[in-house]
Order: structure tokens, then sequence, then C-alpha cells
């Protein structure tokens, strides 16, 4: 293919240019559908229903319903992160390493696929049909034990209940994802580390987690995405009363009387800062980990 | 040999497989109860029989299939040419292909109905910016899969000895590559399938009826049919992944199938 060319100097620029020209459909694509909608976005977030520039959405984000919004958001996000990583993560460290049966691995790992993508509004409605007021542990816990959740002062369609609920797909989400690195974990290590006297929380102090770091460090900032996201699963489980980011952006949309088009895009814009700058402290604490296990 | 059991391993199981059975099982009892302390199937035979419920499911499937071919005709020539020829722009184009995670799907779909606010008729009143939506929602899980299939594949030898029997581009991205991606385009399709049968946000604020706005509609008035749905949402999305696990087997297979929505 790289024949020598007798036909002058312009060939290897013609080759060159046509090569990058087998790019243009992909790019094109992504700028029409991702770069130019999210430079929109940002635009209108600076403009009035008139279209003349403005900086009141955007200093409208730091009053209290927006605010409060944010907060909620990103304190859901990062619960069930937390909890996901350290479940998931135990729940795949029991499913995968040995020690139990055989045919757990197979189960979990398809289990896991299904349910990483089993959300939205028909988890709304699993667990409704759960924990709702006459879910079937409800009924189950005031019939047998006699425990009223709902009197002591459980409901499922608050914070609470939609933590427990975006677990359903955050664990999942964290055995799919952290499954390679435990894979990597070798037997001899901890063998090793038995041998030289060292204790299981010594060998997970010094030895495993340490390797684990980065990877851990991944899948929380991915969970922390994947639920800060999240839309169909909090508007059908709660109908809107949770103040969530997702949830508020919907409204100032739909909502009749609170339609704010350009409200909406300031908090898309939001929403875009979280993610991002959230991505960024991973960057740097990567870095950070890097450096630690040199 | 028999092999030895841990207790602390086998209790995290069994406390996780009580959180995650159920949910199913309560889920089963409701869409079984027919009042009175009876049990039958007539939430499922009342879906069935509901025109809106095959509808929804077309709509969606039709979508899902587009969002597929689209997703595909993107992304597999795209890959094999950066593999082939440009090596050096592959760390740009693994960016790019996660960009759609930073962007919210809601956020995603206001974005595109402001920017294409005056655009003609044909473009805005069908589900031709939804499909271009799912599209770019589908991206980072249908590149990975591509990705990883391309990486396993000597594709320059192939390529060159497709060259020297005299074959074009199309004969060798058709008829050589596409067939030895068979696994990854497979599994990444059907990850996609997951995806986007069940996708409500999107769909939702753009009016559509897709089958994951079915539900939600049911599930305002009848609890019962609803819990049905559920479950056979539930069933649709367990066979997309085990036809998925199933062809893929080899490398990548855990990997391919990490995706999530909320």
């Amino acid at each position: 293919m790289a024949a020598p060319t007798s036909s002058g100097r312009k060939r290897p620029d013609r080759a060159r240019s046509l090569t990058w020209l087998g790019m243009t459909p992909f790019f094109a694509f992504i700028g029409l559908f991702l770069l130019l909608p999210s430079v929109s976005l940002v635009v209108g977030a600076f403009q009035n229903e008139a279209g003349g520039f403005t900086l009141e959405n955007v200093r409208n984000l730091f009053e209290a319903q927006f605010l409060g919004a944010f907060w909620n958001s990103i304190a859901l996000s990062s619960l069930t992160a937390g909890l996901g990583v350290v479940f998931g993560g135990r729940l795949a460290y029991a499913a995968l390493t040995e020690g139990t049966p055989r045919w757990v691995r197979p189960v979990i790992t398809t289990f896991s696929g299904v349910a990483a993508n089993f959300a939205g509004v028909p988890l709304a409605f699993a667990f409704i049909a759960t924990l709702g007021t006459t879910g079937a542990v409800t009924q189950f816990l005031s019939a047998v034990v006699g425990l009223d959740l709902y009197d002591s002062g459980f409901s499922l369609f608050t914070f609470t209940g939609l933590a427990i609920t975006y677990l359903y797909f955050q664990i999942p989400l964290m055995i799919l994802v952290i499954a390679p690195a435990i894979d990597g974990l070798r037997r001899e290590w901890r063998e090793a580390a038995s041998n030289l006297g060292a204790s299981s929380s010594q060998y997970w102090r010094y030895v495993g987690l340490p390797i684990l770091a980065p990877s851990l460090l991944g899948a929380a900032v991915l969970l922390f995405a994947n639920a800060f996201a999240a839309y169909a699963t909090p508007y059908a489980l709660t109908v809107g009363h949770v103040n969530l980011v997702t949830v508020v952006i919907a409204r100032s949309f739909t909502g009749d009387v609170l339609a704010n088009p350009h409200q909406g895009y300031a908090l898309g814009l939001g929403m875009i800062v979280v993610i991002a700058v959230s991505t960024l402290i991973y960057t740097l604490l990567q870095r950070q980990v890097a450096r630690w296990t040199k | 040999m028999k092999r030895r059991y841990s207790w602390s391993k086998m209790v995290w199981l069994f406390l996780g497989a009580l959180y995650f059975l159920i949910p199913l099982l309560a889920t089963l009892q409701f869409s079984l109860e027919e009042g009175g302390g009876q049990y039958g199937f007539g939430s499922y035979a009342y879906i069935f029989s509901d025109p809106m419920f095959w509808d929804s499911i077309w709509f969606s499937l039709k979508l899902s299939v587009g969002t597929i071919v689209i997703s595909m005709v993107l992304v597999v020539p795209t890959v094999y040419w950066v593999h082939l020829r440009l090596p050096r722009l592959r760390p740009v184009l693994e960016f790019v292909s996660v960009l759609p995670l930073v962007v919210p799907p809601i956020v995603l779909i206001i974005g595109l109905l402001n920017l294409y606010r005056g655009a003609p008729a044909w473009f805005v009143g069908t589900p031709l910016i939804l499909l271009f939506a799912y599209v770019m929602y589908a991206l980072p899980y249908v590149y990975r899969s591509v990705d990883v299939g391309m990486q396993a594949i000597d594709i320059r030898t192939l390529t060159e000895a497709a060259q020297s029997l005299g074959a074009g581009w199309r004969t060798i991205l058709l008829r050589v590559i596409v067939p030895n991606l068979r696994v990854a385009v497979l599994s990444g399709s059907f990850l996609t399938l997951a995806i986007i049968m069940g996708e409500y946000t999107m769909a939702s604020l753009m009016l559509f009826t897709s089958f994951a706005v079915y539900i939600a509609y049911v599930g305002q008035m009848q609890t019962n049919p609803a819990a049905a749905l559920t479950l056979i949402s539930f069933a649709m999305t367990w066979i997309a992944i085990l036809s998925l696990l199933s062809i893929g087997g080899g490398a990548g297979s855990d990997e391919v199938q990490i995706g999530s929505r909320g």
C-alpha cells in the first residue's frame, strides 16, 4: 500500500486529508447531537424569555429552592454511591473469590447485568409493591412482627425510600465494574501476607485496599454520576415530592404554571458542572493514589 | 475435593439475595392479586389485550432497532479506521465516546429541543430527535464493545489480504471486518436494546408513549396491572442480557454489559 508514487509531491497530503475525511460522519454526528445541543443549553441559560442576555437564571441557582434541589441530588447520589461501593464491593468479593459455591459467580454476574439495567419506572413499582403503604414487606412486618413502618416514621416516598430503591441498581453496577479488579487480586498475595503473620484486617489495610483503590475510586464516581442523572425512578416513586435537580428541570418544561425553560437550561448547566467537577476531583485523587501505590 | 465455604461470604450473599429477590416476589404477588384474596392471571390478560401495550412496545422496539443500526453504521467504520490508519486518535475517540455520560439524558434532551426548535416539522414533529438522542445515549456502551472487539482481531492483516484480492472499502468492511466483529456487534446491540426498551426520561419529555411511559401511565391508576408490566419489563431485560451473555462467552463479555439508567 505504501508503494512509492511518481505522481508528485501532492499525493501524501491528499492521502492524509482523505484519511481524516473518514472521521467526519462520526464527529459531525457528535457535533450536531451532543456538542451543539450543549452549547445551545449554555446559551439558553444566559437568556431571558425575550432572548436578551441575563445572569438572572444562573444567579437563581443559588436561591434556597434550587440550591436545595442540588443539595438533595448530591447527598442522595453520594450516599448511594458510598453504600453501593461498600455493599457491591463486599458482594462481588464474596461471589467472585473462593469460599462460595461455584454456581454463585455466573448467577451474580448475570443478575447484576439485568438489575443494573432494570431501573426507572418498573423499579419504582417493584418497591411500591414491597415497601409501599400496602407493600408485601410492610404488611408482613405489621402482621407478624407488629411493627407499623409508616407509623414509626418510615416512608418509601422520601429521601430514605429513594436511597433504598437506588441501591437496587447501584449495587449491581458496582459488582459489574469492580469484578475485573477483584479478579486481579492474586491468592498468593493473601497467602504471603498471612505467612508473614498479617491478620485479615492488616492484609486489607496494607495490601488489598491500596491495590483496589484506583478501581474503587473510579467506581464511586461512576455510581455518583449514575444516581445524579436519575430521573425516572425518583419521578415515578415520589411524583416529584422529593426535590431533585432532574425533577425540577422536568417541571420547568412541563409544569403549566411553573414552566420556565431558561431556568431549566441553567439547572442543566449546573448539572454538567457538578459532574465535570466530580470527574476532576477523581482525576486529582487518582494521581494521589498512583503516588501511594508506587 | 470438597470446597471449603466461608461463612461470612455466605451471609453476605444471603443478605444480598434477600434484598434483590424480595421486591421481585412482592411484585409477582401484586401482579397476581385479583381482590378478595383471589389470585389469577387477570392483570396479565388485561395488559396483553390492551392495544396501547402493543403500540408502546412496537414504538420502543422500532427506536431500539433504529438506534442499533445508526450506532453501528457510525461507530464500526470509525473505530476500524482509527485502529487502521489513525491510532494516535484513539484516546480522543475514547474521550469523545464517554462524553454522553457527562451530559445527563434530561439535559441532553432539553438542549436538543432548544437547538432544533425552529427546524422543519418532519424533523421536530417526529421521533427523529429522540432517535438521535438515543444514539448519543447508547454511544459509550456501543463504542466500548466495538473497540474491545476490534482489538481482538488483526484488522491490518485482514485488510491487506482483502485488498490484495481486489476488494474495495465497502467489501472489506461488510464482508471481512463485520463478520469478524459479530460477537462485539451483537453484544453491543443487545445492551442497547435493554437500555432503550426501558428509556423513560427523554421519551416522556418529548411526549412520546414509549414502553416505559406506558408503564408509568398504567401505574397512575391501576397498581396490579402495573406490577404485571414491571415483571414483563424485567423479563425483557433478562432476555436481552442473557442473549448478550450467550453469544459473548469470550473476551470482554463481563465488561460490555455495564449500562445503567435511573
